[in-house]
């Protein structure tokens, strides 16, 4: 057994004293005990000084004991999982954990950029406004570089994190925040309804203030048998969920909340790596209890910002709760009865308290008269005009001040190793104000509170102002029986913290040296404050701004409520006239992962495969991405690259018979008394005569009047279509139907059904269609039984089928329909019975090059966000005599103009060039910069024309056939014919296939 | 002006820092002015800056409803780049970013222009194509930009996870002179460079109404009384729509939430702008070390200056997914802006129905980027009354007439 720590109290805490824990601090070993903070650990050894402010590079030392500190900030962990910037008070200490400084170069005790401290006069508040300005390339060259690097607090990690993180959703009628006692009164309440409850407790232990404070009783029993009762009976019942560890970070509309259940605590995390790390939770709760409690201010003076100088109560706190002493002489400095509270709690844990220094000049009551009865100097009307020390604090200059806390003459000089502060109390009110709710300041208890709880919310106890221990309670458990519509249960006699104040105007200490910090992670000072305001930066938004002031990794915490305070006294404004800066979420830094949860890596976005793709690759399949599913690109051949591949698969649908799986292809079901109606709003095409069996072809347009989406068509009954739509459109156009459903048509029968993973689908193309399929199906394949651009169903291979006669490659087509189970077993037969026709599988490179060659467009490729079903040669497919959605915009003047950008064949003069995609068409030489005419949209070599050819979209396209324009290829420009854009059949004689 | 270099600087350190002058004075507003500004974000400013020096107007008034820069221009992630695909969108935007180059100067006032590059992911073969197009068009027009492969991505930024197991990274745009800068201090800095010309900035004044006669703008009625003026210029950003209402004609605005957040500080680990719009994510890291990161705007129209969780959380997680060193940080703060969107997610700086009476909005999700630019263009139409060369396109007629300058591609994720 080691020796016990040198402040380390011999008894109390809730510390378990059987389970000695090791762990380093800036490479020394040391030790502390279960249940210890890595903060009160280091503090049981005496060292305060942990770490270095932002901008001056100042020593630190821990602050508070809570998720405010703004100080005592670390980096935890090794490798993948080094943790930055977390603050030291909410660390539980494990075994082995590894905790180092940051922010401090070579090292914590001597650190280089410490030399900002003393160059401060000329670094004020947004002193980089001001400079850095001249010679004009040095700012990103010189002086931002420099910058950055003294900026910064810890350092990523620059590993890839190895822990995973889930995501939950859940729904519970009461959501309790916070679990000391107001929360558990509400929960406990809440609970007996049977209404399923959760309450959230940021820290790992229950219990809030009562684990701060001792001699507290409630419903007549000490407060720490009242918290076990609470948390066993709370266990017991099963509609009612505590999650300790676990932050509410946000508050969403409607009830919705956001949660972070942290599972594994810091150095733990290796011994379960597969188990997630932390759980995202997003809850809804229409109903919930706010009961955060409060944040102790610190006072603001010369110096305030030492090691060895702490909140009142989190000195409090480090005694009784942690069993650890602050320092071995303590002054406690207050502006209210808290201190003197927090004063008497250290004497009573053993803490020699040397003096209470007090604003106010009248201190009275049982507290101040118990604490002289202790032996304590009580100095009132006084304030602490100056901190003296360094890395640590050893001096306090104690002097009188006047009604404005201006330091006067006289006072003593006072040793300490311990300084003790409390300005107040910030009740913690940010989830109601995430919500927008509105604040006032409470001039009685000298804090912002909100002024109307949002609905749904009812804020309790230290949250709402509330410090004494019995209201505390007394409104938590209205709270929990209200949000459920019971009533409240009596507790008994409730013996605590009182709830008056008293809290003095006095938060700031103006002396004449030093440097009296309101924000103390970022360096700004009243002084700061003061500039700011000088220089007309005078709404509490723009001080915020100038001076950084609330801008930390506490988001002021600790500084707003008194930069406000200092605002309102130089502005000479209420503290309401200088309101509050926006409240934002996450309440603490809460982890990126934790927000991805699960979709990340192999599953950001989860790849999709048709039922087809295993075939596909035992063929030898090449792949390509397309939205997210991944689509056989092309089958090459022992020794093919892409080109020759393609060109023998597109070449082989030209002279004989090839398929493609088609699977993809969204596919939705429209289905309802006002199907053809509705089809007839969104496609540009008449749909309400057509009959059942029939295909068709449509454009869907967006208000604007440009190209949306396009597919085929399929009527299956009277109300009841099938309509296909592109790959990666599927998506979107389903939303878009919704959205006209459900906003706008709200009067019509339709509903929507994405059947697009049900239905496999093959496409078979080539003269030798008919004869390969003939034999596989019961539908007679005639060209006259069966017709172009019609559909019918029957059975494929023994399957059901609903087999589509239309062609994307200008060749007699079918597309076959099936279930997917059966997709396998009817490719394996088309290859069976299409092998003495070489029939041959082809992926999405030669359907592109097959479909341009005929002159189709693809949607999303030879369109962009201003193409018309015009400038694509289609106005034939939008009808003159019915209403569309786009019909408007299309009809607008600019939209038919000449000069607009239309869809044109090319064909490069050098008949063995490819043109790339994309590249720019302009006039002559293509010097840069020249005006662009368009660009080109598609492009392959043919084997069937046996040379390169491509589509464009080109200013005044249409009327330029026969032209001649140049594309830029390399830098050079390329001469190209302007020919319509059909290259091959333009009669459409192929789509009847052999043997019609 | 009292000037700022580092010599004023020690001069007034030794003084003690107490007489410095205000940035821009606190003026009760005049009877009548030439011009009032609607709005002092960053273009409003900008725009009263560029009337007073460019067009030799005195009698300018910015009006703000709440405190300077606190609007779009505050709420933004400083992203500022011009390799736009369209022409006319291309050329504004350049005329933007030229001007950023030499703001600082221009204003003596530090705006931290840091031309540190921003890439532009493609992560599939039609990605790939569009931005291989955009780069191209971009260099026809005579905008700096390149395509890097993932080899040469992976040497631009080593942190970024370029093979990435889902949508890897298959190439990028680079525009080397595009970057980020300070976002308040494009409006503070603008603000006291044209309070030092003479223009009065009138903050927590809301315009609630328009003195309109016989078609002819005449002043604003305001929370501090009416005010008069020869001409009044709209910049109200997510607003428009709710002051177009009150002049009483309509603009084809949509008003949404776009958020955005940043980490806590670090010390430098991402030198360049990250932006995907295939995942919906980008990042860049601010001078003071915090990892600024945003997305797409939300689906939903509102005026209220916050989002859905959702849609933040699909940023992070893109973030996350291209940086595995990024996962185990933590948000600190996050945020909400209301961007207004035009149909075709292009500006408008117009003329309107109501003579003397002008807008400049729809910047959508990308107008921190064009600060200078859209006050130098706007200021040039309010002062003559018809369009800057560079903005020509860009007036409310396209889209009576269809002439509309679509930039979708370009907005897929806020820009």
């Amino acid at each position: 057994m080691k020796a016990v720590a040198k402040y380390r109290l011999p008894s109390g805490g809730h510390i378990d004293r059987s389970q000695l824990l090791q762990f380093s601090w800036g490479g020394r070993t040391l030790h502390g005990f279960h249940g210890d903070t890595l903060a009160s650990a280091l503090l049981a050894h005496g060292i305060h000084f942990v770490g270095r402010s932002f901008k001056y590079h100042r020593p630190r030392g821990i602050y508070t004991a809570g998720v405010e500190e703004p100080n005592a900030l670390v980096t935890v962990g090794r490798n993948g999982r080094m943790t930055p910037n977390l603050r030291a008070t909410e660390v539980l200490l494990t075994e082995g954990l590894n905790a180092v400084p940051q922010n401090a170069w070579p090292s914590l005790d001597f650190d280089l950029l410490s030399v900002n401290n003393f160059l401060s006069p000329f670094l004020p508040a947004g002193f980089y406004y001001k400079t850095f300005m001249s010679p004009a390339a040095w700012w990103h060259k010189r002086y931002e570089p420099m910058i950055r690097r003294s900026a910064g607090l810890g350092c990523a990690s620059g590993q890839a994190d190895p822990d995973s993180y889930e995501r939950r959703y859940a729904y519970a009628e009461v959501l309790v925040v916070g679990g000391g006692a107001a929360g558990l009164a509400a929960a406990h309440a809440a609970g007996q309804s049977g209404k399923r409850v959760v309450l959230v407790e940021q820290d790992w232990l229950l219990g809030g203030s009562l684990l701060a404070r001792t001699g507290e009783t409630i419903d007549g029993e000490p407060a720490r048998a009242w918290l076990a009762k609470m948390q066993r009976e709370l266990a017991a019942m099963d509609n009612v969920q505590v999650l300790p560890n676990t932050t509410c970070f946000a508050a969403y509309e409607h009830g919705m909340w956001g949660l972070l259940e942290r599972l594994r605590h810091h150095g733990t995390e290796q011994d379960k790596p597969n188990a997630p790390r932390q759980r995202m939770w997003w809850l809804r709760a229409p109903r919930s209890v706010i009961a955060t409690g409060a944040i102790e201010r610190p006072m603001v003076f010369a110096n305030n910002d030492l090691p060895g100088v702490t909140l009142a109560s989190s000195a409090a706190t480090y005694a009784n709760r942690f069993a650890v002493k602050p320092g071995d002489r303590t002054i406690v400095f207050t502006n209210n009865n808290s201190g003197y509270v927090s004063a008497l709690s250290l004497i009573e844990a053993g803490v020699e308290v040397k003096a209470i220094v007090d604003t106010r000049p009248a201190p009275s009551g049982a507290m101040a008269q118990r604490l002289l009865e202790c032996g304590v100097t009580i100095f009132p009307g006084h304030g602490i005009s100056r901190a003296r020390g360094w890395h640590d604090l050893h001096h306090l200059r104690i002097a009188p001040i006047d009604e404005e806390g201006v330091a006067q003459r006289g006072g003593v000089l006072m040793s300490c190793d311990s300084l003790a502060v409390s300005g107040g109390w910030s009740p913690v009110i940010h989830l109601p104000s995430h919500q927008g709710a509105k604040v006032q300041w409470n001039e009685e208890q000298a804090c912002f509170i909100v002024a109307e709880a949002p609905a749904g919310m009812a804020i309790v106890g230290g949250a709402a102002a509330s410090f004494a221990l019995a209201q505390a309670v007394q409104e938590g458990a209205t709270a929990g029986a209200s949000a459920v519509g019971a009533t409240a249960p009596a507790y008994g006699a409730i013996h605590g913290a009182e709830g008056a104040l008293d809290c003095d105007s006095i938060a700031w200490i103006k002396g004449k040296r030093g440097k009296a910090f309101v924000d103390l992670q970022n360096d700004s000072t009243a002084k700061d404050l003061a500039l700011a305001i000088r220089e007309g930066y005078e709404s509490i938004e723009h001080v915020k701004r100038y001076t950084t002031t609330g801008m930390a990794t506490d988001q002021g915490k600790l500084a707003n409520v008194n930069a406000i305070r200092i605002v309102s006294k130089i502005r000479g404004l209420p503290m309401n006239e200088v309101g509050v800066t926006t409240f934002r979420a996450p309440y603490t830094p809460t982890t990126l992962a934790a927000f991805a949860g699960r979709e990340l890596d192999d599953f950001l976005q989860p790849e999709r495969i048709t039922p087809l793709h295993d075939w596909s690759v035992t063929l030898g399949a090449a792949f390509e991405p397309v939205g997210q599913w991944m689509r056989a690109w092309y089958y090459p051949k022992a020794g093919e690259d892409m080109h020759r591949a393609v060109q023998r698969e597109s070449a082989a649908v030209r002279e004989s018979v090839g398929f493609m799986d088609a699977s993809t292809l969204g596919k939705i079901e429209v289905r309802g008394k006002d199907a053809a109606e509705f089809l007839n709003r969104v496609y540009t095409n008449g749909m309400l005569k057509m009959p059942a069996g029939a295909c068709r072809y449509g454009l869907m347009l967006n208000e604007e009047g440009t190209l949306f989406d396009d597919g085929v068509i399929s009527r299956l009954a009277d109300d009841r279509f099938f309509i296909s739509t592109t790959t990666g459109g599927a998506p979107r156009v389903l939303a878009w139907l919704e959205l006209w459903l459900q906003t706008e048509w709200t009067d019509l029968e339709v509903w929507l059904t994405s059947i697009t993973e049900q239905w496999a689908a093959l496409a078979l193309n080539g003269p030798k269609a008919r004869k390969v399929l003939q034999p596989l199906t019961d539908i007679d394949l005639g060209h006259e039984a069966f017709p172009y651009m019609r559909f019918r169903e029957g059975q494929v291979c023994g399957a059901k089928a609903r087999i589509l006669r239309v062609s994307f490659t200008g060749e007699l087509g079918y597309e076959i329909h099936m279930a997917p189970e059966a997709a396998v077993s009817v490719a394996e037969d088309l290859m069976e019975t299409g092998a003495e026709y070489k029939i041959t599988p082809y992926g999405t490179e030669s359907m592109h090059l097959l479909r341009a060659e005929k002159g189709f467009i693809i949607a999303g490729q030879d369109n962009e966000g201003t193409t018309t079903p015009d400038d694509l040669g289609l106005s034939g497919l939008c009808s003159t005599k019915k209403d569309y959605v786009g019909r408007r915009g299309a009809e607008r003047a600019g939209m038919r103009r000449e000069d607009r950008k239309q869809l044109v064949g090319l064909l490069p003069e050098n008949e063995t060039l490819v043109l790339p995609e994309g590249v720019p068409l302009g006039a002559g030489e293509l010097t840069p910069p020249f005006p662009i005419l368009g660009h080109v949209t598609s492009s392959y070599m043919s084997p069937t024309l046996k040379r390169g050819f491509a589509m464009g979209l080109l200013r005044r396209g249409h009327k330029r056939h026969g032209e001649t324009i140049s594309a830029l290829v390399k830098g050079a420009a390329v001469p190209c014919k302007i020919v319509p854009p059909m290259f091959l059949d333009p009669d459409g004689e192929r789509l009847r296939g052999e043997d019609a | 002006m009292q000037k700022y270099s580092a010599i004023s600087l020690a001069y007034h350190a030794f003084r003690g820092h107490r007489h410095w002058q205000r940035a821009w004075r606190s003026p009760e507003p005049r009877q009548h002015y030439d011009v009032i500004v609607v709005g002092a974000g960053g273009h409003g400013l900008g725009t009263a800056y560029y009337l007073a020096k460019h067009h030799g107007l005195r009698k300018i008034a910015v009006l703000e409803r709440g405190w300077l820069g606190g609007g779009n221009t505050g709420r933004n992630t400083t992203i500022i780049r011009s390799n736009y695909l369209q022409d006319e969108s291309g050329g504004l935007y350049e005329l933007a970013r030229s001007l950023w180059e030499t703001l600082s100067q221009e204003v003596n006032y530090n705006v931290m222009f840091s031309p540190r590059g921003v890439l532009n992911l493609c992560h599939d073969e039609h990605d790939l194509k569009g931005v291989q197009r955009r780069v191209l068009a971009n260099q026809a027009s005579g905008i700096e930009g390149e395509f890097l492969t993932p080899a040469q991505i992976k040497k631009e930024v080593p942190e970024m996870h370029v093979a990435c197991p889902r949508l890897p990274v298959l190439g990028a745009s680079l525009q080397r002179t595009a970057g980020t800068a300070r976002h308040d201090a494009v409006a503070w800095g603008y603000a006291r460079a044209a309070d030092a010309l003479g223009v009065d900035i009138i903050e927590q004044c809301t315009v609630n109404g328009f003195r309109i006669e016989g078609g002819k703008v005449r002043g604003v009625e305001t929370t501090r009384g009416a005010i008069e003026a020869d001409k009044v210029a709209l910049v109200p950003a997510g607003h428009a729509s709710v002051l177009a209402n009150l002049a009483g004609f309509r603009l084809p605005i949509e008003s949404r939430p776009l958020q955005a957040l940043v980490s806590e500080p670090l010390k430098p680990c991402l030198n360049t702008v990250i932006m995907s719009g295939a995942i919906h994510g980008y990042v860049s890291q601010s001078d003071k070390g915090e990892l600024v990161i945003g997305g797409g705007a939300d689906a939903y129209n509102g005026y209220a200056q916050r989002g859905s969780p959702h849609v933040l959380a699909g940023s992070i997680g893109a973030v996350c997914h291209l940086f595995p060193q990024f996962r185990r940080l933590r948000m600190l703060r996050s945020w909400g802006g209301v961007v207004d969107i035009a149909p075709d997610a292009s500006a408008i700086l117009s003329p309107t129905p109501v003579e003397n009476l002008f807008i400049n909005c729809g910047w959508g999700t990308g107008g921190f980027k064009a600060t200078p630019g859209s006050a130098l263009a706007f200021a040039h139409l309010v002062a003559n009354g018809s369009p800057h060369p560079k903005a020509e396109g860009f007036t409310l007629n396209r889209f009576a007439s269809g002439l509309i300058i679509d930039e979708h591609s370009a907005a897929a994720v806020a820009h």
